[in-house]
């Protein structure tokens, strides 16, 4: 009984991709996708990408276990607030961002003249906007292992003459290792996708901000050939990461 | 280290409101079916759970207030909750290293208390390759690395197999009977346990202690009717020996030994009341049971859908129970005072291992318990 949607959900997921191999001339991706301008989208998106996922674990981490172990009023509101860039669509994650950031936003405003630094349409633009929409994803599937393991084990470990830093660093994390590989691997693949916040408050501008979602789109206004053969590089890219690293990351360390 | 406790928490409409003393070496056992406040006690106790009221003293040392980390308080619970990702000597040696103390070193403690309770072949196995019974036992191991000076067990063998639990009860039975300073609160809805590891009982019923004092009178000879709900069974106290059990006027109780058991320990042999057979006092030998006593009647209560009957009288047939068929209680010509015997078949009795409890040592820890 279940074969038949699940089989429609993986034709929804296969056959697009399926659409767009059909509709390359395979003979002539090898040249696109070397291309000097592909090349350098692909190495500035594994860069940022790699960066906002580090941001995202620093982050999130700690932001994880203060909603999952907190019991202040209001962490429900906080819960729900956190989860905001899942929902919103990313091209208005950009605006805010840039009415944060940009140079009348209050934010920019005060970096700008304090420090003489302008955010909006820098590298460090596209990984801010790459962490604010990546790390719910991060946080909710750290979240949801914190929950539903429960603090027992912290517990016991508190009896055991541990302070509180000891136990998050011997019990907390380590227990937390296989939700953290998922985790990371989700927001890392998310931030690697990422378009509408980056090219809002980024821009594309090549070397600097065009990643390769935007190198795509970039190409699609002049060479569709092109386009789709940075798209199917993009497509790899994001197949080895979620099949190498996240079975690894989460079966590893599942002992 | 002896203990001096008095705990207030409100809990919703639940109420704790107990005050007790353990002395140092002591164990007290709290008694009382599941929601009657056991855990929330104990978490109080470790520091886990913030009670609106009390006064918890230690040595001397005002434990009220206290995170549970510098409390000194240990506990083991039924889930032994070894951490996962660690090997099991590394488990044992999480508190020496929480508290300072070198790696090497640490393993070195680690490895003496695995030795201590026979778990010493497991040291360098994972907690997932443990049968329940063993990590049960490394986790006493754990909670003694961390050297308490309060221990705190909450239900130890209630999820144990039949075949772990008297191993383990035997486990701490010898570690708990070691001389020293250490006080030990032991939560128990069974009262074997609390037979078995404990010198003194509070029973705990809707938040309050309904009766105190030590384990074997308390239980022998329950003054409320609710612990002798709890007790549910009949116990006669004596020492152990070949084929059953010696009362202290001398009277043998035949019958089969638990697998803890051993001649010349105190002991105390326990039967159900449906193993109890009542018949008229004039009749000579019924049947083949070798548990042939007299007794006297003391009262005689609906239970359920039999009839409970206590007896009283001298000796240790008073204050045992019988069930009997309303039927058999209207054949008998039953009423208080009426002299009957009772007789028990041995394979119905079994003998299991209790705490002595030396009459000064009784005396002076009843005197402390009786204060509040």
């Amino acid at each position: 009984m279940l074969w038949v949607p699940a089989g429609l959900a993986l034709a929804l997921v296969v056959l697009p991709v399926a659409g767009l191999l059909s509709r390359t001339d395979l003979r002539r991706v090898p040249g696109l996708i070397v291309s000097d301008s592909a090349l350098r989208a692909l190495r500035l998106s594994l860069e940022t990408a790699a960066l906002s996922t580090l941001a995202c674990v620093l982050l999130g981490v700690p932001l994880a276990v203060v909603l999952a172990r907190s019991a202040v009023p209001g962490i429900r509101v906080l819960r729900a607030v956190v989860l905001l860039p899942l929902v919103l669509p990313p091209v208005v994650g950009g605006l805010a961002l840039l009415y944060l950031l940009g140079r009348k936003g209050f934010l920019g405003y005060l970096l700008t003249e304090t420090a003489g630094i302008q955010v909006p349409f820098t590298t460090t633009a596209v990984v801010i906007a790459q962490t604010f929409v990546a790390m719910p994803f991060l946080v909710v599937s750290l979240e949801g292992a914190l929950r539903g393991g429960g603090d027992a084990y912290e517990r016991v470990a508190s009896t055991l003459g541990a302070r509180p830093w000891t136990v998050f660093r011997r019990v907390t994390l380590p227990l937390l290792v296989p939700a953290l590989g998922s985790g990371v691997v989700l927001s890392f693949a998310r931030a690697l996708g990422e378009f509408g916040a980056t090219i809002t408050f980024a821009g594309s501008l090549e070397g600097v901000t065009r990643t390769l979602p935007l190198e795509v789109y970039t190409q699609a206004e002049s060479d569709v050939d092109s386009a789709v053969a940075v798209a199917l590089l993009l497509i790899v890219v994001a197949i080895v990461v979620i099949a190498v690293a996240r079975p690894r990351a989460v079966e590893g360390l599942r002992q | 280290m002896s203990l001096t406790a008095e705990i207030v928490l409100a809990r919703g409409a639940f109420q704790l409101d107990v005050s007790f003393d353990v002395p140092a070496g002591g164990v007290l056992a709290i008694l009382g079916p599941n929601g009657s406040g056991k855990s929330s006690l104990l978490g109080c106790l470790a520091g886990l759970l913030r009670p609106g009221r009390a006064r918890i003293t230690l040595g001397g040392r005002d434990l009220h207030g206290l995170p549970a980390h510098a409390r000194a308080v240990g506990m083991l619970s039924q889930d032994p909750l070894l951490f996962p990702h660690m090997s099991i000597v590394d488990n044992v040696a999480f508190s020496p290293r929480a508290r300072g103390v070198g790696r090497a070193r640490s393993r070195e403690i680690a490895r003496h208390w695995l030795e201590q309770v026979d778990a010493g072949e497991f040291a360098d196995r994972r907690p997932g390759q443990l049968s329940g019974g063993q990590a049960q036992r490394v986790a006493v191991a754990r909670a003694l690395a961390a050297d308490p000076e309060l221990l705190l067990l909450d239900e130890p063998l209630a999820a144990l197999d039949v075949d772990a639990a008297p191993a383990i009860r035997g486990l701490l039975r010898r570690v708990l009977t070691e001389p020293g300073n250490r006080a030990t609160v032991l939560v128990t809805h069974d009262p074997l346990d609390a037979l078995a590891l404990a010198d003194q009982v509070v029973v705990l019923a809707g938040g309050r202690i309904v009766e105190r004092g030590p384990t074997r009178e308390v239980l022998t000879a329950p003054r409320t009717a609710f612990t002798a709900r709890i007790a549910g069974l009949n116990l006669v106290p004596g020492t152990a020996t070949d084929g059953g059990l010696r009362t202290e006027d001398g009277d043998l109780v035949a019958g089969m030994f638990a697998s803890d058991a051993e001649v010349g320990k105190p002991a105390v042999a326990v039967f159900a009341p449906s193993a109890v057979s009542v018949y008229p006092a004039e009749d000579g030998h019924p049947g083949s049971p070798r548990n042939t006593v007299a007794a006297v009647v003391g009262t005689l209560e609906p239970h359920g859908p039999v009839i409970r009957l206590r007896t009283t009288g001298e000796g240790w047939s008073a204050g045992l129970s019988a069930d009997l068929t309303p039927a058999a209680v209207a054949e008998l010509h039953l009423e208080p005072g009426t002299v009957v015997q009772l007789s028990i078949k041995a394979t119905t009795v079994t003998i299991h291992p209790a705490i002595a409890t030396s009459h000064s040592a009784s005396s002076a820890s009843s005197r402390a318990i009786g204060r509040a």
